[in-house]
């Protein structure tokens, strides 16, 4: 960061043509280069320093953020276990719900304890950043039950309405995800078409006006449920409810 | 020389006053208009802008003023940019540890506050030639004034828009929301309301002024 910023800085450096000739002396470079590389290694500190320091608290919100998305994507739920998928085993062990990583999977339990669904996380560049979600999965239903935006920098008013359009969030009550009869991927990949040409269940209606953003959560969604799902969906033991996930 | 003493001093009080209501840095100097219409459709937005712009064109005044002697003037303007650009960074990390839910609402717009007219334009015009102590409640007296006309927008906007006032209901149950306030549109009809109110106040006082004189 600090290296970038002082190159950057010595790059611009050299006195622009009409600035010099208007300069009735010549202008004296030191004092320039010396005040713009001071002026950017101190910018750097400053930076560092508070990004230090509120990295913990950031991480721990996140995580809040997403410990409340998870009850928001599976309607019903009560409490919520994390689990881990181990590549060596190929299966689903409980880990602590602070955890981070790509292989993560959240568990929704009714009252009763029962297996109400999944919350999967899915991402993928939007319009301005990378958009990341939570989407809940329901094995009763073989649907996508409910998404909530983790992470979006869409433009507000425009590419935001992925979050809060009423009509987009519609295509997220019920989105088939059914697998194929060998369960080893979806039976119909999730489609993303022009607003208001929604036909098949597994298609998502796009939003006018907010296109580039409403087609990537569809892209994201689908990649990720083409991942997850038929994983999921074999080793839906591994996820029965169990004290010490408490 | 006692005259200039007293104006110097009287300038000085002033100085915080004028960013308030004189030289309002929207209702009067019309700048930064890019946050003022987007992200004022709720006070809460409203006032978590208003809040960040006004404490990084003080913390910009106080550095930008404080190095005044040692800057080459042809290097200016990228060492002002310089350190904008630094403290809306170290602004975007602190909202996003107060708060990711207001951090989501405001979007984008943090980071550009870097390019709201008013920071670089309070840099260049006053702080790169006056003390700290002026710049800093130069600095005050506008970010206030900033931030006093963003809640005036966004409470409007938010009050007729939505039928609350920082998400707590006003009108009860049986309100029918304007929704064109909260949407852009609405944005452009409480800026101008706002800038007929003040403008015609200025009309009055002025002209009373002038009635005044002429008694």
């Amino acid at each position: 960061m600090e290296r970038s910023e002082e190159d950057h800085v010595v790059n611009e450096s050299p006195i622009p043509a009409v600035a010099s000739a208007a300069a009735t002396e010549k202008p004296r470079i030191w004092p320039m280069y010396l005040t713009l590389v001071s002026v950017g290694v101190a910018c750097a500190l400053v930076i560092v320093i508070v990004y230090e320091v509120t990295r913990p608290i950031i991480q721990r919100n996140k995580i809040e953020l997403r410990k409340q998305a998870i009850f928001d994507v599976l309607p019903g739920v009560k409490k919520s276990a994390a689990f881990r998928l181990k590549k060596t085993s190929g299966r689903f062990e409980p880990t602590p719900v602070e955890s981070e990583g790509e292989d993560l999977v959240f568990v929704g339990y009714d009252d009763q304890d029962e297996l109400v669904g999944l919350a999967l996380g899915a991402q993928g560049m939007g319009y301005q950043d990378t958009i990341r979600l939570l989407y809940g999965y329901s094995f009763e239903a073989q649907a996508i039950i409910g998404i909530r935006v983790l992470e979006s920098l869409e433009t507000p008013g425009l590419g935001d309405r992925i979050e809060t359009d009423a009509e987009f969030l519609r295509n997220f009550e019920k989105l088939d995800v059914r697998l194929t009869a060998n369960g080893d991927e979806l039976a119909n990949p999730i489609e993303f078409v022009k607003p208001g040409k929604k036909t098949a269940a597994w298609q998502i209606d796009g939003i006018s006006g907010a296109t580039i953003s409403s087609q990537a959560t569809a892209q994201m969604l689908g990649e990720s449920a083409a991942k997850w799902i038929p994983r999921v969906r074999a080793r839906e033991a591994d996820f029965a409810f169990t004290e010490e996930e408490q | 020389m006692a005259i200039d003493r007293k104006q110097i001093q009287t300038t000085a009080s002033d100085e915080f006053l004028k960013g308030v209501w004189k030289q309002n840095p929207i209702f009067v100097q019309v700048l930064g208009m890019c946050p003022v219409l987007a992200v004022t459709n709720t006070a809460k937005n409203a006032l978590a802008m208003g809040l960040a712009t006004a404490f990084v064109l003080l913390m910009s005044n106080i550095v930008v003023s404080s190095m005044r002697n040692f800057v080459p003037k042809q290097v200016r303007i990228v060492t002002f940019i310089l350190v904008i650009a630094t403290f809306v960074t170290v602004v975007d990390y602190l909202i996003q540890a107060i708060s990711l839910e207001q951090h989501k609402s405001l979007g984008a717009f943090i980071s550009l506050i870097v390019v709201n007219c008013l920071i670089l334009g309070r840099a260049e015009a006053f702080a790169s030639k006056n003390t700290v102590w002026r710049s800093l409640l130069d600095g005050i007296g506008m970010g206030l004034g900033f931030c006093m006309a963003l809640l005036c927008l966004g409470g409007v906007r938010e009050l007729f828009g939505n039928g609350s006032l920082f998400g707590v209901p006003v009108f009860g149950e049986h309100f029918q929301p304007w929704v064109v306030m909260v949407l852009p549109a609405g944005g452009f009809f409480a800026l101008a309301a706002w800038l007929l109110l003040f403008n015609w106040i200025g009309e009055v006082r002025s002209r009373r002024a002038k009635l005044e004189d002429v008694i």
